[in-house]
């Protein structure tokens, strides 16, 4: 059974009144312990298209099956509790709780699945010290360099032991060297852990780090196969 | 779903965030509820007094007075006519089915002596019925009888005020005092009464049997003739009854025809009292309304403030949303940051509203009552402001899309 199933997934917004059709018809399947790139240019539909796995979006038609469990008629509160339990966000601008520590950003997903503080903590260090920060337990994001928020950001798409994390450009922000570090923990984390890894780039060195690169335009994937890191 | 010391944890990070925006909503519910508890106070202490002062008269009070003497054309004003009588006093507690005890006084002012002191006051002539009618019970000793009534015995009842000068406190039962040089035998002293609604000392008294105030001290023209009839009703609800009972009795006794006018005054003090009482329970609503709007403003005040709130937390609101907030989770965390500011506002409401209350009996000497009922009153009322005002941004909050929110700016 693949982890990610997706059947004929379409996505239509009516902005004013011609309706735009962000995702036309797509299908596809990702297993467990993929890494996979999805590039594109901007407006072709890899955003929406992250918005739909990422469960914090409804496709208009088609099927969505995580993990066996159609996830596309689910209501707001049953996406909810999918993004705490089975999901990991990295975004571009890392979306840390800004006057609030490392330790406690990378609590947040287990504040709102209700475990106790006690657990939460010990929990939180394991995880910050898996990105290698564990000497930054309460600094706070404006005390931190960007690939250091983004390893926090990290920490926290890991401490549900979710099976999939999604990054949205998640070296956008950061400059070459730190790129570099943060695609490392990536791809450790996909080869250690057996996490699934689904990132938007629009840069192919980034790109190269993936072992399966999707491109989409206007709606649709157009192209579909091997990334660099096969070897 | 989050656990609720966690929300607490959250809201109350959040409100320390921005102290001096939180204290000033605050200060919004802090004005209103020490407003209420401060109007409510007034209100209930002044009400306070007059239920005194109407407990101090006797409950259920009718008094009935002499009717004016016309000379020559000038009438000389209610109680120059020696009208009433003891045998009215009879006919009214036995013919008046609405009439509980009746009361003649036969009053003035006398010196009264003990040892090497003496102090003018004032004595009344009456019946035992007196201390029925006045509710005024005996602090020692035991009352006159309608026996000494009878036999006009020299015994008499004093006040406090009495024992006070003449006595210095000491317990006088037993003694022997000289109102106006007749001796006279104290077999009890009165409980303490206090002012009455004029600022009367009512403690300033003697009682004696209305016989021997006849007989011995206020020596009369007509035999019998007393100056005040008070007539206790047997309850509130009879008051009218008894009242007009009085009236029907005495027109007949007079002989007074169909068009010819009361040679008497029947006079309803209870009913008066209960009046002013009235005005003092509408005075307290009034203030009470009044001092609302104010806690109504301040709640306005916590919305508008959770309104800004919301929107300048909307990325924060779109991240914890991706982790897995719930719109449960995401309302329940904005209710309790209203519902903190308005409850802690509540609180210093009620201290400084307790304390302004204090403060105005203390200064402007007015009295306050702060009941016990009014402060649960005003926490609560604070506490439903602040899920009423919280409830609609924390609704808007909880609705955010959560792809919207993480893209705000």
């Amino acid at each position: 059974m693949p982890l990610i199933e997706i059947k004929e997934v379409s996505k239509v917004y009516s902005l004013g009144g011609a309706p735009l059709n962000a995702l036309d018809k797509i299908s596809l399947e990702i297993g467990r312990g993929e890494f996979v790139a999805i590039m594109g240019p901007s407006g072709s539909g890899k955003s929406t298209f992250m918005n739909m796995l990422g469960c914090l979006d409804r496709p208009t038609s088609g099927k969505y099956i995580l993990e066996g469990v159609d996830v596309s008629g689910l209501d707001r509160d049953e996406l909810a509790l999918i993004r705490n339990q089975k999901l990991g966000f990295v975004f571009q601008g890392f979306n840390l709780l800004s006057r609030t520590s490392a330790l406690e950003n990378v609590e947040l997903p287990l504040v709102y699945s209700g475990v106790p503080a006690g657990q939460r903590h010990e929990r939180a260090r394991q995880s910050l010290k898996t990105v290698g920060l564990e000497n930054r337990l309460h600094h706070h994001p404006n005390q931190l360099s960007g690939g250091q928020q983004q390893r926090v950001a990290i920490a926290r798409a890991l401490i549900n032991d979710a099976p999939i994390i999604l990054a949205d450009e998640p070296t956008g922000n950061l400059d070459s060297k730190t790129s570099r570090e943060i695609m490392d923990l990536f791809v450790r984390l996909n080869t250690q852990r057996e996490i699934t890894i689904i990132l938007v780039t629009h840069e192919s060195d980034i790109a190269a780090y993936s072992k399966r690169v999707i491109r989409f335009l206007d709606g649709q994937i157009v192209n579909d196969g091997p990334g660099g890191n096969n070897a | 779903m989050i656990n609720l010391p966690s929300a607490i944890k959250v809201s109350a990070r959040a409100l320390s965030v921005n102290k001096m925006r939180s204290a000033l909503t605050m200060l919004g519910i802090i004005i209103g509820v020490a407003a209420v508890i401060a109007m409510l106070s007034v209100g209930a202490g002044a009400r306070r007094q007059i239920s005194e002062q109407i407990a101090g008269m006797g409950s259920n009070l009718i008094i009935v007075l002499p009717g004016g003497a016309t000379s020559g054309g000038a009438r000389m004003g209610a109680g120059t006519l020696p009208t009433l009588s003891m045998s009215d006093a009879d006919a009214i507690l036995k013919e008046a089915g609405a009439v509980e005890e009746v009361a003649p006084i036969l009053s003035g002012i006398a010196q009264v002596v003990w040892g090497h002191r003496n102090w003018s006051t004032n004595v009344l002539g009456t019946t035992p019925g007196i201390l029925v009618v006045r509710d005024w019970p005996l602090e020692s000793g035991r009352p006159f009888t309608d026996q000494d009534v009878k036999t006009s015995t020299k015994v008499c009842l004093v006040g406090k005020t009495i024992v006070d000068n003449l006595f210095e406190g000491a317990d006088p039962v037993g003694q022997i005092i000289r109102i106006k040089n007749v001796p006279f035998t104290i077999i009890g002293t009165l409980a303490p009464k206090g002012q009455s609604a004029i600022g009367q000392d009512q403690d300033d008294t003697i009682l004696v049997p209305v016989t021997t105030a006849q007989k011995k001290l206020f020596g009369t023209t007509f035999p019998g003739m007393v100056r005040i009839i008070m007539v206790k009703a047997k309850s509130g609800d009879d008051l009218p009854a008894a009242e007009k009972q009085t009236n029907d009795i005495l027109r007949q006794r007079h002989h007074i025809g169909p068009k010819q006018d009361n040679d008497f005054t029947v006079r309803n003090l209870t009913q008066m009292m209960q009046t002013a009482e009235q005005a003092a329970n509408v005075m307290t609503l009034l203030l009470g309304a009044i001092a609302s709007v104010s806690l109504l403003v301040g709640g306005i005040g916590i919305m508008n403030i959770m309104l800004v709130s919301v929107t300048e937390r909307t990325r924060e609101i779109g991240i914890r949303m991706a982790v897995g907030a719930r719109s449960w989770d995401i309302r329940t965390q904005f209710l309790i940051e209203a519902l903190t500011l308005s409850l802690i506002g509540g609180i210093l409401g009620i201290l400084i509203g307790v304390g302004g209350s204090t403060a105005l009996s203390a200064i402007a000497g007015w009295p306050t009552l702060v009941s016990a009922l009014s402060l649960i009153l005003a926490f609560c009322f604070s506490g439903i402001v602040g899920i009423f005002f919280g409830f609609y941004p924390a609704y808007k909050a909880s609705l955010l899309d959560p792809i919207d929110a993480l893209r705000y700016e």
